[in-house]
C-alpha cells in the first residue's frame, strides 16, 4: 500500500527516473549478496558431494558440487553395522525429544505464573530468573555439584540442568501477557483451577509461542556437544552424534596425510574402502539432515520468537 | 502486628498461629495452586544456577576431588595470586579480550551492513532468497561449523587456499588451522559466517518500521540512493544499534567456549588459549580444581560488573535496563 502509493506520487513529480548512482549501488548490492550465498552454500554442497563420492577418489581432489564417483558406500559404513554410530543417533534423538518436550512443560508452567500480575512472588522470583542469564558459577563448579548429585555418565545430565531457560521463559511470559486478562477472570468466576486455566485456556493460545520454544530447545538439544564431552565422554552409550563426529575430525586430522598415502597404493582393493574424511563428510550430512528437514519452521517460528524476544526482564 | 502473648492466647482459643488476616499469608494460601506449579522449577533454577556458588569456597583451600572442603587445608587468596604470576593465565585474559573484541565489532558491523544491503534489494524473490540462504548456518552446530573450516582452510586441497593459489595471491598454501597469527581473525570470520544471516534480522525488523514518507521527502530533496541510506536508513536504525552495542558489554569476557575449543589445536594454542580453554585443559583436566575456580571466580566477577555497566548504560540511553 504505502509503497504504491508513494511511487505514484514520486512519478507524478518526476523522481521516479534511474539514476547512474542506482544502477551502480544495485549492481554493487547483487554481487555482494549472490557471492554470501555462495559463500555460504558451497560447503554444505561440497560436504554432500563428497559424502556420495568413492572415498578413494576423493582423495585426488577436485569433487566441487557434484559427485564424480558415485557411491553409497560411506553411508554404508556408518548406518550398517557400526553399533556406536547408531547408538549415537539414538541418543542425540532421545535427548533432543524428552529434553525438548519436558523443557517445553517445565517453561510454560513457569511463565505462565510470572505472567500473573498478582502472583504474590512475581517481583522476587522473576529477577532470579533472569540473573542466571547473565550469571554462572563457573565450569568446575558446575562440574563438582554434577559429580556430587551423580549426574556423570548419567542421561539425565542431558536434560535436566538445561530444563530452565531464562530467556525462553521471559519470551514465553511476553506472549502470554499479551492474551486478555478477562479470559483467566472469566475461568476464575465459572470456579475453574489454575491448572484448569494454564492448560485449558492458556496452552491451546500459546501454541504459536510453544512451537517457537520447542524448536529453540531442541536445536539447541541436537546441536549440543559441550556436555557430552563434559560430562559423558567415557560413556560409548551416551555419546551423541555430535560428539562422535567431533571425534572424528579430530582423529581424521592427525591420520588424514598417512591414511591416503596408504590407500592410493593398494589399488582396486581400495576401491571398496573409506576414507576418514569420506566418512566425516557423511556423518556431516547426518548431523544436518533434521535442521534441514525442520528448516522451513525453524525459519518461519525462529523469527517468530526472536520479534517477540524484544523483551525486557 | 500482635505481640507473642496474643498469639499464644490466640493458640489456646484454638486458633491458628499464623495471622490468617495478614495479607501475605492469605494470599499465598490463595495463589497455593500458582504456587505448586512454579515451585519445582525453582528447585531446579536454585540447584542448577545457584548451588555452584557454594563451590567457589573451593578457591580458598587445597582442595583434592574426593575429599570434603572442610577437611582441606585453607590457603587465603593463594590460587587467586598464584593465577595472576602465571604466564598463561595473562595470555589467556589477552586472547580472551582480543578474540571477543574482534569478533562482536565484525560480527557487529557485518549485520548493519547485510541487513542494509537486503533491504535495497526490491525483488521480494531475491530478497527471500538471500535471507533464507544467509540464516541457514546458524541453525547448524560448531562441531559441523568447525569440521567445515578445517575443510576449507585445509592446507593440501581447501577451497580457500585453491582460491587464493588460482588467483595469485600466495605463491604456496597458507597453514591456516596451524599459526596462531591467524587464529583471532578465524574465529571472527567464522563467526560471521555462521551468524551474521541471523543477526541481520533484528536490524532487518527496525528497518521496516520507518515511515516511506522519509525517503519521498529524502527523494524530493535531491537525496541520491547512498545519501537516503546514510541519513534516513542508518539513523531510523541507532536507537537498535546502540541497545545492541551496549549489550554486548556484557559479553566480553566471553570468547565463545565451543567455538574457541573447537577450532583450538596445539599448534595455535598460542592464540586459542582463553580464559575458558585455559581452565578447562590446564586445571580441570588435570585436576587443579582450587586454581580453576580461583579463576572462575574473577571471570565470572567481572562479567558481573560489565553486565552492570552495560545495564547501567542502557537505563541512560532508552530509560528501562535489562535487568
Amino acid at each position: 500500500m504505502h509503497k504504491k502509493s508513494s511511487k505514484n506520487f514520486l512519478s507524478a513529480i518526476g523522481y521516479k527516473r534511474v539514476t547512474l548512482e542506482d544502477l551502480v549501488v544495485d549492481f554493487i548490492i547483487y554481487v555482494f549478496l549472490i557471492l554470501l550465498c555462495i559463500v555460504t552454500l558451497y560447503p554444505f554442497l561440497n560436504t554432500i558431494a563428497i559424502s556420495f563420492n568413492n572415498a578413494i577418489d576423493s582423495i585426488s581432489g577436485g569433487i566441487y558440487l557434484w559427485p564424480r564417483d558415485f557411491t553409497l558406500r560411506n553411508y554404508e559404513r556408518i548406518l550398517v553395522g557400526n553399533p556406536a554410530i547408531s547408538q549415537a543417533i539414538f541418543i542425540s534423538t532421545s535427548r533432543t525429544l524428552s529434553g525438548s518436550l519436558l523443557s517445553v512443560f517445565a517453561t510454560l508452567c513457569v511463565a505462565y505464573v510470572l505472567s500473573r500480575k498478582e502472583f504474590v512472588f512475581r517481583k522476587t522470583l522473576t529477577p532470579f530468573v533472569v540473573f542466571t542469564m547473565y550469571f554462572s558459577g563457573g565450569l568446575i563448579p558446575i562440574f563438582i555439584l554434577m559429580r556430587d548429585l551423580g549426574l556423570i555418565n548419567n542421561f539425565l545430565v542431558y536434560i535436566l540442568p538445561g530444563m530452565i531457560g531464562a530467556y525462553n521463559i521471559m519470551v514465553m511470559r511476553s506472549y502470554i501477557e499479551g492474551i486478555p486478562e478477562s479470559l483467566i477472570e472469566a475461568a476464575k468466576i465459572d470456579g475453574a483451577s489454575e491448572y484448569k486455566i494454564l492448560f485449558g485456556i492458556i496452552f491451546p493460545l500459546s501454541l504459536p509461542v510453544i512451537a517457537t520454544i520447542t524448536l529453540f530447545v531442541a536445536v539447541g538439544q541436537w546441536n549440543s556437544w559441550f556436555d557430552t564431552m563434559l560430562y559423558a565422554g567415557s560413556n560409548p552409550m551416551l555419546t551423541t552424534l555430535q560428539f562422535e563426529l567431533q571425534k572424528l575430525l579430530t582423529s581424521s586430522l592427525s591420520m588424514a596425510a598417512a591414511d591416503s598415502d596408504a590407500m592410493m597404493n593398494m589399488g582396486d582393493a581400495a576401491r571398496t574402502a573409506v576414507t576418514p574424511a569420506s566418512i566425516r563428510s557423511a556423518m556431516t550430512v547426518i548431523a544436518v539432515t533434521p535442521i534441514l528437514f525442520t528448516y522451513p519452521f525453524l525459519q518461519k517460528y525462529f523469527i517468530k520468537g526472536l520479534t517477540l524476544g524484544g523483551v525486557k526482564g | 502486628m500482635t505481640s507473642l502473648g496474643e498469639k499464644i492466647a490466640a493458640t489456646a482459643a484454638g486458633k491458628p498461629i499464623f495471622n490468617i488476616k495478614s495479607p501475605l499469608i492469605k494470599r499465598i494460601i490463595n495463589q497455593r495452586q500458582l504456587i505448586v506449579l512454579i515451585l519445582p522449577f525453582m528447585l531446579f533454577v536454585l540447584v542448577f544456577n545457584y548451588l555452584p556458588i557454594w563451590g567457589w569456597s573451593m578457591a580458598f583451600v587445597n582442595f583434592r576431588p574426593g575429599t570434603s572442603i572442610f577437611d582441606s587445608e585453607f590457603v587465603g587468596l593463594a590460587h587467586f595470586i598464584e593465577a595472576f604470576t602465571d604466564r598463561n593465565f595473562i595470555i589467556a585474559i589477552r586472547n580472551t579480550l582480543m578474540t571477543s573484541t574482534l569478533r562482536i565489532s565484525t560480527g557487529f558491523v557485518a549485520a548493519i551492513l547485510l541487513a542494509l544491503m537486503i533491504n535495497e534489494v526490491k525483488s521480494i524473490p531475491f530478497k527471500r532468497t538471500v535471507q533464507t540462504i544467509s540464516y541457514l548456518p546458524y541453525f547448524i552446530s560448531w562441531v559441523v561449523a568447525s569440521t567445515i573450516v578445517y575443510t576449507a582452510l585445509s592446507p593440501s586441497d581447501g577451497i580457500v587456499n585453491t582460491v587464493l593459489l588460482q588467483l595469485g595471491l600466495v605463491r604456496e598454501p597458507v597453514p591456516f588451522m596451524g599459526n596462531p597469527d591467524y587464529f583471532y581473525g578465524i574465529v571472527a570470520v567464522s563467526n560471521i559466517w555462521k551468524n551474521v544471516g541471523w543477526n541481520a534480522i533484528v536490524y532487518l525488523a527496525a528497518m521496516a518500521g520507518i515511515d516511506p514518507e522519509l525517503y519521498e521527502a529524502a527523494c524530493i530533496d535531491g537525496a541520491g540512493r547512498i545519501r537516503r541510506i546514510l541519513a534516513v536508513t542508518l539513523p531510523s536504525i541507532m536507537p537498535t544499534i546502540k541497545i545492541l552495542l551496549v549489550l554486548n558489554i556484557g559479553f566480553l569476557m566471553n570468547a565463545g567456549f565451543e567455538q574457541v575449543y573447537l577450532l583450538s589445536n596445539p599448534s595455535n594454542i598460542e592464540a586459542s588459549r582463553t580464559i575458558d580453554i585455559h581452565v578447562f585443559n590446564f586445571a580441570l583436566r588435570s585436576g587443579r580444581l582450587s586454581y580453576g575456580t580461583a579463576i572462575g571466580i574473577f571471570n565470572s566477577l567481572v562479567a558481573l560488573m560489565l553486565i552492570s555497566v552495560s545495564n547501567y548504560i542502557s537505563k541512560k540511553i532508552d530509560g528501562y535496563g535489562i535487568f
